[in-house]
């Protein structure tokens, strides 16, 4: 497994989700991306459904720098330590893990443990595990800071980008979203709107 | 191969089963009248569309209709959220086991299991239920959308009487062609065809005013004409076998009593002429009444027979009308009914033109009249065939066009063409009945016709009394209330395993004669080499 594909470690975990720090400040995985994690033996797969930056002390919040800057890179150039006090974390919402070779689109037996590396799935694995979407199921029944629609229509967005015919894999998405929402036509039109090339 | 279409997701046996549509297969793409086979656990169905509906599976998308302009919304939809649906009356099993192979399809007896699947019917097994051409089956037609032959098992159908109905210009002469010819292809039956409009004998013209052949033409040796106008005949350069001549000694007064209507008489008029006919005689009863003066003499009968004189007058001017049609001689010198007994006896069919007499006072009177006797010599065969153990004469079918005239429910009782449409099966002799006014005809009598081959018919009462008492009627309406105006016949009935549509057999041009014609031969060739063998023998 690459390094590069590292994007950060699990700093707070939950059955249903768990929340990772990035090692590089701004270097979040995109909105609805799938990444993992790995608890022993069992590999957790998650989607990216926040991301957020902030102070690394939660009382103090930044000040306004760049007045006599001449571009926003100056700010970070001229107070080099602004990386170190600022932090960028995402959380992501497990949608299934795999054990051994095995794929299973539910809630792994026990949740992420803290200061486990989270990567990034290669596109590989997003196809494998994007072969079924009972992951639809998981995401539009949760409750989210986020709008569940937005996420959903992200992550297709994302997923559909690694299948050799993006929009194939959309319309039987949307064909799946359709079944799983058949009495709320309202919701399934604000996903699709949203997936739609 | 067949295609599937979807799955079954409710229904009963009565009303037929409900099939969701697979999202690959377009409503549009489906049509009323099409077969389909349905894979049960253990059985296979085989049915026809009989309605095609449109299914939201949220009742809100048809008040706030989603932007169907949007090619990806209207894929995504289809089929999900919005599907479509067919109704599928299953009419007969053809599973792969012992006894349906031995028996053929059974007609069903229970409905599919949920969500078995549904497929368009092959070819394969539409052969499978209408059977292939052979010496018996006739091949009449093909269904909607297949090259498939759909075949009619002639034996089976002239064991009954049959009908033939559709509008005016549906093509009924065209189809009662296609069967007369497949009777005399077939051997089956012989046929005495009452021909109203002299289309059956000779040639006859399609409605672009193209010249078709008829049976004297295709089968030379098989069918005599026999004409009541020599000279129309003569003028359509139709090679006729005998002119009919009926003499007055000759009408009873039970044909009189058919005519009531046509001739507008008083039923006070149809009981003078009984009564005339005691005085006079059955054979000279017209003549002597048709002579008798205006004196003193005709006074007193009328008053010894207690006949009004408003009666006698009505009843004059009916006679009048008779008297009036040229074939009618006061004494005939040959008897029609013997000829046509003749030429049936030896196999050959009768067509009797009627030239320019197309008046249905003519077609009722002579139509009657031959019949009667005819009946009644047939009856006479079968009951000395089955008291002495010997051949039963040929099944001998009478075609009558503008049934309704003779089996009205006034009439139907009294006429032949009702007795025979009731009971004359047994005295193998059974009706082919053209018309295009089937709610005119008798109940009774409708409910005793085997087979009906039905065109277009549009008047909700026509349809009901052809449709009456078939099993999925209700289905069938909307099948038979969609055909087309031309070629297309829907077959139900005791000939055929299921109710069928069929776009009829082409009829018309010189390979379909071949067509027929070929069909003959064999038969013909057969024939011969069974007559060498018995002279051999």
């Amino acid at each position: 497994m690459s390094e590069v594909q590292r994007v950060g470690e699990v700093i707070e975990a939950s059955t249903t989700e768990f929340v990772a720090q990035c090692y590089e400040l701004y270097q979040l995985p995109p909105l609805g991306s799938l990444v993992k994690t790995r608890d022993e033996s069992v590999e957790l797969y998650g989607i990216v459904y926040n991301a957020a930056t902030t102070s690394l002390e939660p009382g103090r919040r930044p000040i306004a720098r760049g007045k006599d800057e001449a571009s926003e890179e100056a700010i970070y150039q001229s107070s080099p330590q602004l990386l170190k006090l600022l932090r960028s974390e995402f959380g992501a919402l497990v949608v299934g893990h795999k054990q051994g070779d095995k794929l299973f689109h539910y809630l792994p037996p026990q949740p992420a443990r803290i200061h486990s590396f989270v990567y990034r799935c290669e596109p590989e694995e997003v196809k494998e595990f994007s072969q079924s979407f009972d992951f639809l199921n998981v995401l539009i029944n949760t409750r989210l800071p986020v709008s569940v629609e937005e996420l959903v229509a992200a992550s297709l967005r994302q997923m559909s980008q690694v299948h050799e015919d993006p929009h194939r894999f959309l319309v039987a998405a949307g064909k799946e979203l359709a079944i799983l929402l058949s009495g709320e036509f309202n919701r399934l039109k604000a996903i699709l709107g949203r997936i739609k090339e | 191969m067949s295609q599937r279409l979807g799955i079954v997701v409710s229904g009963s046996l009565t009303k037929g089963v409900e099939v969701r549509l697979d999202s690959s297969a377009s409503v549009e793409d489906m049509a009323v009248g099409r077969y389909v086979t349905i894979e049960g656990e253990r059985q296979r169905f085989f049915g026809m569309i009989t309605d095609v509906s449109l299914g939201v599976i949220d009742q809100k998308l048809s008040l706030i209709p989603p932007d169907v302009s949007d090619p990806f919304i209207s894929e995504v939809l289809a089929g999900t959220s919005t599907y479509g649906a067919l109704h599928v009356l299953p009419m007969l099993t053809i599973s792969g086991d012992v006894t349906s192979l031995i028996e053929g399809p059974q007609p069903v007896k229970t409905v599919p299991s949920h969500f078995s699947a549904v497929n368009l019917a092959s070819q394969q097994d539409v052969e499978l239920v209408f059977g292939k051409e052979d010496e018996r089956k006739f091949y009449i037609g093909t269904p909607l959308d297949m090259e498939t032959k759909i075949c009619l098992n002639l034996e089976e159908l002239v064991k009954r009487s049959n009908g033939i109905f559709g509008k005016s210009g549906t093509g009924k002469t065209f189809l009662t062609r296609l069967l007369l010819i497949g009777m005399l292809q077939k051997g089956t039956a012989v046929n005495l065809v009452f021909d109203m409009h002299s289309e059956y004998g000779w040639e006859g013209r399609s409605e672009e005013g193209r010249k078709v052949k008829a049976l004297k033409q295709l089968f030379p040796s098989k069918v005599a004409v026999f004409t009541l106008d020599e000279e129309s005949s003569r003028r359509r350069r139709v090679s006729t076998d005998f002119v009919v001549r009926i003499g007055y000694d000759e009408i009873e007064p039970e044909d009189i009593g058919l005519l009531r209507q046509t001739l507008n008489l008083t039923e006070a008029s149809v009981q003078a002429v009984y009564q005339l006919a005691r005085e006079f005689g059955d054979k000279r009863w017209i003549e002597a009444t048709l002579s008798l003066g205006d004196g003193d003499e005709t006074k007193q009968l009328l008053t010894r027979l207690s006949i009004h004189d408003s009666t006698y007058r009505n009843l004059r001017r009916g006679l009048e009308t008779i008297r009036r049609l040229p074939f009618l001689l006061p004494c005939s010198p040959d008897n029609p009914v013997k000829r046509i007994l003749e030429y049936l006896d030896e196999g050959m069919n009768v067509v009797l033109e009627f030239g320019r007499y197309t008046d249905i006072t003519a077609y009722i009177l002579v139509a009657n009249l031959l019949t009667r006797r005819i009946h009644a010599q047939y009856r006479e065969r079968m009951e000395k065939a089955i008291g002495e153990d010997i051949a039963p004469p040929r099944p001998l079918v009478i075609t009558i066009e503008e049934a309704h005239k003779f089996l009205n429910p006034e009439v139907a009782s009294q006429t032949i063409f009702g007795t025979i449409a009731r009971e004359m099966r047994k005295y193998n002799v059974t009706l082919l009945v053209i018309d295009q006014r089937p709610s005119g005809i008798d109940d009774e009598v409708m409910s005793q016709i085997g087979t009906k081959i039905t065109c277009l018919l549009d008047n909700e009462r026509d349809i009901d009394s052809v449709l009456a008492g078939v099993s999925g009627r209700s289905e069938l309406k909307s099948v038979l209330a969609r055909l087309e105006s031309r070629q297309q016949a829907l077959i139900f009935g005791h000939a055929v395993p299921m109710p069928v549509v069929v776009r009829t057999r082409e009829y018309g041009s010189a390979e379909s004669y071949r067509g027929f014609i070929a069909g003959g031969e064999t038969e013909i060739r057969k024939q011969a080499e069974k007559d060498i063998e018995e002279l051999w023998e």
